[in-house]
């Protein structure tokens, strides 16, 4: 007697696997960013109204409780805050010369989580994101897919992406097919 | 995908973080006005665009966002060195010699391969 086999038919846009995804793609809470501009001899004035040391190295943060200031160029950092403290009136107590401007609804986070979330960034992101070279702690502002993203890797398995409000449904949809293409 | 070098990230990026900002150590005269308009066409229009060793300017302008300087290849596509902007050309010659050049690398290169055909031999 002849066996049949029935394939199972799959729709174009339904993913392949059949569990749950192995890494999740959510919004990031509300949360008050600042785009600090300051010359080398204001940043110790300006970590002092801060309250954490701005970092001074490449591809590095400084965290203290809900904030965190990333650094982005020689001269500039984007301090993000998502608990209730006022960084806009904590920076106007720096008398130094430096601009801060709030763009806290300029930018969207999302948090790509899970095991193999390296691999999800890197479906649009071209920067060697291994622990080795992008280890936890470390961030930077890069590529994903056809847009501009700061980068944040918060834990082992857990990237922040930040990106401008208007790329973010593209930023979104892009991670979101990228994790459905992970197998770990 | 090319890496270059960011002196200002103190590490190697994917080329499309950066941007080709044209040729490097072009100076503005001053006062601009005293200058000849076939000197100001020179400073605005004319480029030399060599085959071989290029100075140019380079912009991480998806990263630090800072501009800054290299030599470069235009055969090879290699990058010699790179420099902050504002700094010295670099010797040329030094380099040239310092660095692999790609017949060098040419030269060099079957010796390290002869042992690993033999293992894979074996």
């Amino acid at each position: 007697m002849v066996e049949t086999i029935q394939a199972t038919r799959l729709h174009p846009l339904q993913s392949g696997r059949t569990g749950p995804a192995a890494v999740s793609v959510t919004l990031a809470d509300n949360a008050t960013r600042v785009s600090l501009r300051a010359r080398p001899d204001a940043v110790a004035a300006l970590s002092k109204a801060l309250g954490l040391a701005l970092p001074t190295k490449p591809k590095s943060t400084a965290v203290n409780g809900s904030r965190a200031a990333l650094w982005l160029g020689p001269d500039e950092w984007l301090i993000i805050d998502d608990g209730e403290s006022n960084l806009v009136a904590d920076l106007a107590k720096a008398k130094v010369l430096h601009s801060a401007v709030d763009v806290s609804h300029r930018n969207v986070g999302i948090i790509v989580s899970g095991k193999g979330a390296e691999g999800v960034v890197n479906g649009g992101c071209p920067q060697d994101l291994s622990e080795r070279a992008f280890p936890v702690g470390a961030a930077s502002r890069t590529v994903l897919g056809k847009i501009e993203v700061v980068l944040w890797r918060t834990a082992e398995n857990t990237f922040r992406v930040e990106c401008w409000r208007s790329f973010s449904p593209y930023a979104f949809a892009f991670l979101q097919v990228s994790a459905r293409d992970i197998w770990v | 995908m090319l890496l270059i070098k960011c002196p200002y990230c103190e590490d190697e990026r994917p080329e499309l973080e950066f941007r080709n900002a044209g040729e490097a150590h072009l100076v503005r005269a001053n006062p601009i006005v005293d200058q000849s308009d076939d000197d100001f066409a020179a400073f605005l229009y004319f480029r030399q665009n060599p085959k071989g060793l290029q100075f140019e300017r380079w912009r991480h302008i998806h990263g630090c966002g800072r501009f800054f300087n290299a030599v470069r290849d235009s055969v090879s596509d290699k990058f010699l060195t790179v420099y902050k902007a504002g700094e010295p050309k670099p010797n040329v010659e030094q380099l040239v010699t310092r660095g692999t050049t790609p017949a060098e690398a040419v030269v060099e290169s079957p010796a390290p391969r002869t042992p690993r055909t033999k293992k894979a031999e074996a």
